[in-house]
Parts: structure tokens; sequence; C-alpha cells
């Protein structure tokens, strides 16, 4: 090859490389252009709109100003702790399955379901619990409204609690053995322990998760207009009543919406930096 | 004491079984709920299944109310929608994934990881709210100035209303990037380090180097796309609120069409008699089906990728966010 278009060729490709690694810099930019408009329109839209009546008082009927959502934020508190209820023990037991079993025939099969349901979109997930705790009860309920959360949690947890316990060092598990302790014990006293700020964390991102859910609430925990604690009645939930009130024509409710989308928002925020923080945290100390 | 050892030794020996047995039955809990979903749904479709068969899936007419049920313009405008979202997705998704792995200085890596993943913690009905009212309004002004000899085309027909296939496909593409991203790098951060190392001791250039360890990772680069394909395709509220909610199969961009996780949302409440409940589990039917396959197969590509490393892979941005 002549040197001129070797040189040429050269030239290009240092051109071509630096477009598209440029183009990879851009991309990243390009991803978080909206996230930085959701965040702008969601403060800017919901700051000024919430107020403490927001968090203590219920809808008010068409046409009249104010009231609140205070009913719907205790409704989504009891379906996420329902949730909770269902899928945390559930899925911090499979989560020490898959790790302390890790060669077990069943283990993979086991993550790969949780991936599977991890997959499976909410609306069908919503379907399931209306067939198994609306339809029999023949109305909608907190309870079936739980279940529909539950079942979106669960598989979270499995990975989180997976990806947690892995962080701890095996070395810790062998000492306990060594000593002369069964395996469960040896992960109830030992090694769940060494996890346990992650697996909390882990937990409260799973429950920020899972308050955003819309969809698996519409035809489970329905919606109520009041304050409700009855678990077998329907329920209020942050997120139907936003849906509800973004799609009326009402500009009073539009307002409520984008207060209702900040709380949402910050407690996302909160308990995803929260969870980053303490699993740094975790890293550091079983490095060292 | 030459008593209480033995004795000891036998507690510790059905301990272990015990403990073994007894987590592996709560796992195995999550199999029997995949499994559990795929059977309500079975089950409380057969009306529909039986009745209308095959030509469920390819007739238009949906009409409650004369007991017709054809699902076509749903999965047509699903399956529209996700294919749109991924084009768009896609290559931003890998630049960011690359971006990520092989280029950023060490100190920017966690800060930006960290906030990708966060589009995927925003609720998806906050999407909504954002796409109703800010992305649809802009989406109209983009239509209102689109040329006229494009919308003469079938791409570009139909009155500019903001709300329509278009601002469904930009809001779902948002959605999908952090979970393409995330197992995209994590999958480039598994190439070995002597695949570029070797590139550059040839005189590759940087992106030679980096367009060798994403064809080492080829594998798993699709098994992270699909992922997102599989997200998109399930994504319900946002969607409902920016498509339009109308049935209608179509290929112009501006047209407001239907998915079938949005008709499952809006008419489940309504569906007052047995055959149109049924008809709604069917469609949820096939999209548990088709999410199902899509996502399997991903996992497969993306663990087979992964194999090779100790820890198990980080599976999606949730998982990301809290490990």
């Amino acid at each position: 090859m002549p040197p001129e278009t070797f040189a040429r060729r050269y030239r290009v490709r240092k051109m071509t490389s630096a477009v598209m690694t440029a183009f990879c810099a851009a991309s990243v930019v390009l991803a978080l252009i909206p996230l930085a408009l959701i965040l702008f329109f969601v403060l800017r839209q919901g700051l000024p709109a919430l107020n403490w009546a927001f968090f203590t008082e219920m809808p008010r009927p068409v046409g009249e100003a104010g009231g609140g959502m205070g009913n719907a934020i205790v409704g989504t508190a009891i379906l996420i702790g329902l949730a909770a209820l269902v899928a945390v023990p559930i899925g911090i037991t499979c989560g020490v399955y898959v790790t302390e079993f890790r060669t077990s025939r069943l283990a993979p099969a086991v993550r790969f379901s949780a991936d599977m349901l991890n997959g499976v979109p909410s609306i069908v997930i919503g379907i399931f619990a209306y067939a198994v705790a609306v339809l029999p009860f023949k109305r909608f309920s907190a309870l079936a409204g739980g279940v529909a959360l539950g079942v979106m949690m669960m598989p979270i947890i499995v990975r989180t609690t997976e990806e947690l316990l892995a962080l701890v060092p095996s070395t810790l598990r062998e000492g306990a053995l060594a000593l002369g302790a069964t395996r469960g014990r040896a992960v109830v006293t030992v090694i769940l322990p060494a996890a346990l700020p992650g697996i909390v964390t882990g937990v409260l991102v799973a429950l920020a998760r899972v308050a955003g859910e819309t969809a698996p609430l519409l035809f489970t925990a329905f919606n109520n207009r009041f304050f409700s604690n009855r678990l077998d009645q329907p329920i209020a939930s942050l997120t139907v009543q936003i849906f509800t009130y973004a799609i009326s024509p009402y500009e009073d409710w539009h307002r409520q919406a984008w207060a209702g989308a900040t709380v949402l928002i910050a407690a996302v925020l909160l308990f995803s930096i929260l969870a980053r923080v303490v699993t740094r945290r975790l890293e550091r100390m079983h490095r060292a | 004491m030459a008593e209480a050892r033995p004795a000891r030794r036998r507690r510790a020996g059905w301990a272990d079984p015990l403990f073994r047995g007894g987590t592996a039955v709560v796992a195995a809990l999550v199999i029997a709920t995949v499994l559990g979903v795929l059977v309500v749904l079975l089950k409380d479709s057969m009306l529909s299944v039986r009745k209308f068969g095959f030509s469920f899936w390819s007739t238009r007419t949906w009409d409650p109310v004369a007991g017709e049920f054809g699902a076509l313009p749903f999965i047509w405008g699903t399956l529209y929608s996700s294919v749109l979202a991924l084009l768009l997705a896609t290559p931003v998704a890998l630049g960011i994934a690359i971006f990520l792995a092989e280029l950023c200085p060490g100190w920017l890596r966690q800060p930006l990881a960290f906030l990708t993943e966060l589009l995927a913690a925003i609720p998806s009905i906050v999407y909504g709210l954002w796409g109703i009212f800010v992305l649809a309004p802009a989406v109209r002004v983009l239509e209102v100035h689109t040329p006229e000899i494009l919308r003469r085309t079938a791409l570009f027909s139909g009155p500019p209303l903001g709300v329509g296939m278009l601002a469904a496909a930009l809001v779902l593409a948002v959605m999908v990037i952090p979970f393409t991203a995330t197992v995209a790098r994590e999958i480039l951060k598994a190439v070995p380090v002597a695949q570029r190392e070797a590139a550059y001791a040839l005189g590759a250039t940087r992106w030679e180097a980096i367009r060798l360890a994403v064809h080492y990772g080829r594998v798993g680069i699709t098994g992270a796309v699909m992922l997102g394909f599989g997200r998109a395709l399930g994504e319900t509220m946002a969607v409902t609120m920016v498509i339009g909610n109308n049935p209608q199969v179509s290929l112009s961009l501006f047209a407001p069409q239907h998915t079938m996780a949005a008709v499952i949302a809006n008419e489940f409440t309504e569906a007052a008699d047995a055959l149109y409940l049924n008809a709604l589990v069917e469609i949820g039917l096939v999209l548990f089906i088709i999410t199902v396959v899509i996502n399997g197969l991903s996992r497969l590509l993306i663990w087979r990728m992964g194999r090779t490393k100790a820890r198990p892979m980080v599976a999606t941005p949730e998982v990301a966010l809290a490990a």
C-alpha cells in the first residue's frame, strides 16, 4: 500500500473513532434529557400544589377546590405493607436458597422463574390477582391489591437478596461452619446479619417500586373516595388516584395529580439514593 | 460427654436437610407462581378461545355489545409501538453501555450509571402524566409543522392530535433505554481485557477495539435488546395515557392506536359478561406468553455470556439500583 493511501485510511479510521465515541457520549446526554425534563416538570407543577391538606384530606367533589390525597397515601401504605408481608419472607428465603444451594438443580430454575416473573407485564399480574383474590369474594379489595403487588415484589427481592448475599465473603460462612454451626444457623446468625443493611434497603427499593405500580391495582384494589382501613374493601392508592385525576378534564385535579407524582418521585429517589449509599458502605466494609 | 456428642451430631444430621428442604419448598413457590399465572390465564380465557379460535387474532371488530371480539388492532398496536421504541432506544442504549463500560472516566462512571438506572425507577404513571401534559403537546407541534409532502405518505397521515403512536413510541423508548443499557454494560464489562489489548497491539483505533469487544459480547447484547423489547411489549399505564386508545390498524405515526395492555387496563372493570372478560383475559394470556418467550430467550442469551463469572449477572436496573 502506498504511504499516502495508508495515511488517508488512517485519518479516516481516526475520524470514525472520534465520531463514534462522541456519539456514545452524546447518547448518555440524550438519555438524561428526558430524566431532567420529567424531574423538572414534576417539581415545577407539583411542588406549588403540595400543602398540608394534600397529605391529610380526602378528595373533594368536582368543582370544590382544595382537598387532598390523604386517603390514597394511607391506602398505598397499606397496600405495600400487605405486599411486603407476602413478598419479603418468601423473597428472602428464596434468595438464601439460590445462594446457599447454588449447585442444586432447583436453584437455576428458581432464578429463571424469578426473572420470568419480573418480566411479566404488571397488567397480567393484575389479572392473576383478580382471578385468585377478587373473583372468589366477588368484590375488589385491599387484599387483592396486596396480592398483586406482592407477586410483583417477590422476584425483585429474590434477586436483590441474592446479589447482596454474594457480597458476603465466603470466609464468614466457612468460619461459622468450622465452628460447628449448621447451615441454617450459619445463615441466620452470620450471613444474613452481615448482609442485613443491604437487604433492608433492597426491600425499601422494592417497596418504592411497587408503590409506583398502577396497572395491577386498577381491578384489584380499585379505588375509594374515602379513608379506609378495611382489607376486604376497595382502597384508594396514590397511583390510581393520579391516573384518575390525570385523565379528568379538571384543572384542579391535574394540579393534584402533579402533586401526587411529586410525592411518588420523592419516595423513589430517596430510597434509591439510600440504597446506593448503604450498598457502597457494605462493599467497602467487606473488602477491607 | 461421650453420649452427648453423637446426639449433637445426630441433630446436626437432620438440621441441614431440614433447612435445605424448607428453603427449597419456599423457593419452589416462585416457580409455582409463574405456573399459577399461566393456569389462571388459560382457565379464564377458555370461553373466548373456544368461540373465536384463531379468528380472534385476525379480525378487527371489537364490539363488546354485539359480543364480537377481534384483537388484531391491539396486537398490531403493541408490536408496532414496541418495534418503534426499540428502533429509537437501541442505538442510544448501546451508546450509553459503551460509554459507561469503555470510555467514561472512572469518577464519572458511578454517578452516570446511577442516573441512567434512575430512568427505570420512575413510575410508569409519572411517565404517563408527563406524556399527557408535556410530551403530547410537544409532539403535536412537531406534527403540525411536518411538511405537506411527508403528510401525504402513509407514515405521517391523519390529523395532528399529539396523542398517538409517535408519542407512545417516544415514551416507551425512554422507558426501555435503562433496561438495555444496564445489561449491555454488564456484558461489555465481562469481555476480557485481553480482547481489547490484542486489538490495540495490532494498531486498532479506540472504536475498532470497542467494536471487537461488542462483537465478542454480541450474544449477550442481543439478549439485552430483547429484554428491552419484552419491557416495551408489556408497558401499560404510560402507553395508554398517550397512545389515544383507538383500536385501528394503521401505519401512521400520528394515528391514535391501542395496545393489548392498554385495552385490558381500560376495559377490564367494564367487562360485564363472561365472554367479554374471557376475551380480555385471552389478550392477557397471549401477552404473557409473548413476554415469557422473549424474556426467556433474552435471559438464556445473557446467561450464556455471564456464566463464566462467579458472581451472578446483574439482571435489571431495579436490581442494579438496589445492589
